[in-house]
């Protein structure tokens, strides 16, 4: 595989081709980027498609209850008759959009500081130091009830801002200390000396070196955020209305399909935040790949 | 155009809560005039890196001054055009995930937006040939891709793009394999030619005499002796130099028993007190030549 | 003759194929004799260092033969060299600060190791083995993070030696100290043989002068094969070989400035070894080659101890 990567790169035109069309060249040649990417984009077209083809909302009494997978109930129905592929597709898009903003937001967060941290050190490093690890003590939960009491939030996009803004703490402090590492590197020092002020050298020269890593907490902080919503969802601080991968998995176990034997009921959401979250791991592992220049050879 | 540093002074906080510090160059002054080529040598620990580092504005000075025609030395686009830096390891100058020729476009971002493509290609091209460079065998390669001489090259080429006055070249040539090491050397000596100051830092004396007119020999964070090249080597004058001139393997020469330096206190006193002027130009930090009784 | 290695060939194994690191070295070192081993990063100097001692996960014995006191060195087999290790080769390595734990006092340490090997510490001896070298006893005491660089490399010296090996070899023990501590180090590290020690050692640098200091025989090697192999003192006076000299003309010197003689490089570099060519490796640098090179010149000996591997020597 590696071997023939090789010989097709030597086949390249003499020209030199941009920067993004060569990386795009490797891109569609790595196994691990084109399946683990192929897998997240089918299950999003899922998410974001299955809701309009449904007939139904997703809480709709449908069908016969306890119906097992058939060809026109395709997941099966709950206890109570409700279309779990409904529930599902529906499900994944919430998880999609708790996902995406709650990690998004935190990988902002998250980096913001612990670049400025790392990079400026000092008494700047201290502030921010100190305010990450007062966020990283705080009790979230007691927060989002007081929070929850005062404002009555419950629609999933302030679920997932709540999240985002308690979660960025430990991707602050693992950047921070990377970018404490790559700020002695004398490609910083020159960088300096080519008059690159402190945003650029950060943006172009820093991040790039830990794209991959930076890539892989977004991954984690997605992952967690979906873990969070869920628990959240179980105490009843979740969105009132709509359905979420986590919220099936809680109903389920909440009406013993696991002691009823309806399997179809927690497998499609457990596989989904499961597929999910580990195909974005294998994209990422592929993506280092492409972009580290001296993976790729090998 | 001239670097003038005066007293300068490096003080780093140690210890966990910054209780400690360590004196990592103690009241340094010395000029680089304009075209000059001046060796600053010294072992580890001797502050020689911490000195080119302040002088390019890398490291904030703790007390003394570094000027440069006059005006105080500050990390700014106006002074990084006339006064750039080459340092130890090429791996690691490079950012490894981009392209070597990255460089050139960082130059051209910050300094001449407004040169086009292909008047800068050019001026790209005759500065790789002033360094010696095919660019066919350099343009459009990754740095592991490029061997550490030809990698500290194009960062020569890189500084020429500029309307550079002084380079400070700190041990660029201790990565570099003795058949390519010599034609760094020749090239720095070459771009003296052209009225470019030259600050080379380096451990190794060999490499120190070969290019400079002027020698600084530092010794913990002080100057043991500077004076003219020649006047140094064949004639120093402090202990220490006599001792390092002594430890260099020589081709052709074995070494010699190291001849016994007599009772000198010039462990304990370098530093403390100021240069001596023994001859025109040449200076020592020597308490005995200063007229102590050692 | 302490040392004698016929054709000895090493080849390493990357995922582009094989690196013929070693390809046919020959040469010997007497008795009481320190043979200086020299060359440019990547001529294959610290491959056979290693090749004699350990050699590591990505190298592979394709062929030679190594003789250390008129018995076979089983050089490709992990295993059966143990026992050979530190009673009769062993090795200081370039980074020896990092060879010492930085948990144990290295009087501890020391005990520790001769333990391993199955051997009761002689504490007298240490002691006066550490005197040779220059060090105090209360070394011992200490952590290796309490010693500086010099001290740490005379101390793995002593370890290294304390079982009186047969040879040593030191891989490029000086190169990442100072100038006035280099000194030190090389003429203890002569102050071994000269004692008696250790009967024969490989010095490893790419500093030709300091070998020159030290060795009584200088190699230099060029891309995995030798290309010159004489006394320290004609290797440096009189080279034969066209590498030899240009490269010996490369190096400045305290005196020499630019102004007064300039020195020149040796244009072009290394071939690859995955695929060497064929004939002389240094034909494409060379100013003097003829058609001849491209077949491979044998090394001849053009005077006693004088070996050259070029065909215009």
């Amino acid at each position: 595989m590696t071997a023939l990567q090789e010989v097709q790169t030597r086949e390249v035109p003499a020209t030199p081709p941009g920067a993004w069309r060569e990386a795009l060249h490797f891109a569609v040649r790595n196994a691990k980027l084109v399946i683990g990417l192929g897998i997240v984009l089918a299950l999003l077209a899922l998410g974001l498609l299955g809701p309009l083809l449904a007939g139904a909302p997703p809480n709709e009494y449908v069908g016969p209850p306890m119906q097992s997978p058939s060809g026109e109930y395709w997941f099966g129905t709950t206890t109570f008759g409700q279309d779990v592929f409904v529930q599902f597709v529906y499900g994944l898009r919430t998880t999609f959009l708790v996902g995406v903003l709650g990690g998004g937001i935190a990988a902002v967060v998250g980096m913001v500081v612990g670049f400025v941290a790392g990079y400026r050190g000092g008494l700047v490093d201290e502030v921010l130091n100190m305010l990450t690890n007062v966020i990283l003590v705080l009790p979230a939960l007691a927060v989002l009830l007081i929070v929850n009491a005062y404002l009555g939030i419950r629609s999933v996009g302030a679920q997932a801002v709540f999240i985002g803004l308690t979660s960025w703490p430990w991707a602050a402090r693992a950047i921070r200390a990377q970018t404490f590492s790559l700020r002695s590197r004398d490609f910083v020092d020159l960088a300096r000396l080519s008059g690159a002020t402190t945003r650029k050298i950060i943006v172009r020269e820093i991040a790039p070196n830990m794209s991959s890593y930076l890539f892989m907490t977004f991954i984690l902080l997605f992952g967690g955020s979906i873990l969070i919503a869920s628990s959240l969802d179980f105490i009843g601080l979740g969105p009132t209305e709509g359905v979420s991968l986590g919220l099936m998995l809680q109903n389920a176990s909440q009406w013993s399909a696991m002691q009823l034997g309806l399997w179809w009921w927690f497998v499609p959401p457990g596989a989904g935040i499961t597929a999910v979250v580990g195909a974005l791991y294998v994209a990422n592992v592929g993506l280092d790949e492409v972009f580290n220049p001296k993976l790729r050879e090998t | 155009m001239m670097l003038k540093l005066d007293n300068v002074t490096k003080v780093y906080r140690t210890g966990a809560f910054g209780g400690g510090s360590t004196t990592a160059v103690g009241g340094v002054s010395f000029e680089v005039g304009p075209g000059e080529v001046v060796s600053l040598i010294g072992e580890s620990g001797s502050g020689k890196s911490t000195l080119g580092r302040m002088i390019l504005g890398l490291t904030p000075v703790t007390s003394g001054s570094i000027t440069w025609n006059g005006t105080a030395v500050r990390p700014a686009k106006s002074y990084y055009r006339e006064v750039q830096g080459v340092f130890q390891d090429p791996f690691s100058t490079f950012n490894p995930v981009f392209k070597a020729d990255r460089v050139f476009r960082m130059i051209k971002e910050v300094y001449f937006p407004e040169v086009p493509p292909a008047e800068w290609a050019e001026r790209v091209r005759a500065s790789l040939a002033d360094v010696r460079l095919n660019p066919a065998q350099i343009l459009g390669k990754f740095p592991h891709q490029l061997s550490g001489g030809q990698l500290q090259r194009l960062l020569i080429a890189r500084a020429l793009l500029l309307d550079i006055k002084l380079l400070v070249a700190d041990e660029i040539t201790s990565m570099l394999d003795a058949s390519t090491r010599i034609d760094v050397l020749n090239l720095l000596a070459e771009l003296k030619g052209r009225g470019l100051g030259v600050l080379y830092i380096t451990h190794d004396l060999s490499l120190g005499t070969y290019l400079a007119e002027r020698t600084i020999v530092l010794r913990r964070g002080t100057v043991a002796e500077m004076g003219p090249t020649e006047t140094v080597f064949t004639g120093p004058k402090h202990p220490y130099t006599r001792e390092l001139l002594a430890a260099v393997p020589r081709l052709r020469e074995p070494w010699q028993e190291a001849e016994p330096i007599e009772s000198c206190l010039y462990h304990d006193k370098a530093g403390t007190g100021g240069l001596l002027e023994v001859e025109p130009g040449h200076y020592v930090a020597c308490a005995r030549l200063a007229g102590c009784a050692g | 003759m302490s040392l004698r290695v016929t054709d000895l060939k090493v080849h390493y194994q990357t995922l582009k194929g094989e690196v013929r690191a070693l390809d046919g070295v020959s040469f010997e070192v007497g008795d009481g004799e320190i043979l200086g081993l020299a060359g440019e990063s990547g001529c294959g100097k610290t491959t056979l260092g290693k090749s004699l001692i350990r050699m590591d996960g990505r190298m592979r014995h394709i062929g030679g033969r190594v003789e250390l006191d008129g018995e076979e060195l089983p050089v490709g087999d992990d295993r059966r060299m143990n026992p050979f290790r530190f009673h009769k080769v062993s090795l200081v390595p370039q980074y020896s600060m990092s060879a010492m734990n930085p948990t144990r006092k290295i009087g501890r340490m020391v005990g520790e190791l001769l333990r391993s090997r199955g051997v009761p510490l002689d504490a007298e001896k240490l002691a006066a083995r550490l005197d040779l070298v220059g060090l105090s006893p209360e070394v011992l005491g200490r952590y290796p993070i309490e010693l500086s660089g010099g001290m740490k490399q005379r101390m793995v010296m002593v370890i290294s030696t304390l079982l009186d090996p047969s040879l040593l070899i030191a891989d490029e023990v000086t190169s990442a100290l100072d100038v006035s501590t280099q000194k030190g180090v090389a003429t203890a590290l002569a102050g071994f043989r000269d004692n008696g020690v250790v009967n024969s050692m490989i010095f490893i640098t790419h500093d030709i002068s300091l070998t020159y200091q030290i060795a009584d025989k200088i190699m230099i090697m060029y891309a995995g094969k030798v290309v010159e192999r004489a006394p320290a003192k004609v290797i440096v006076e009189a080279p034969r070989h066209p590498y030899t000299k240009l490269l010996i003309d490369s190096l400045p010197e305290v005196g020499v400035r630019y102004a007064d003689r300039r020195l020149s490089g040796i244009p072009g570099g290394p071939p690859s070894l995955l695929d060497p060519p064929t004939g002389c490796r240094f034909r494409d640098r060379c100013p003097l080659a003829f058609d001849k090179c491209a077949q491979e010149p044998p090394a001849a000996e053009i005077e006693p101890g004088h070996v050259v591997a070029c065909w215009k020597a």
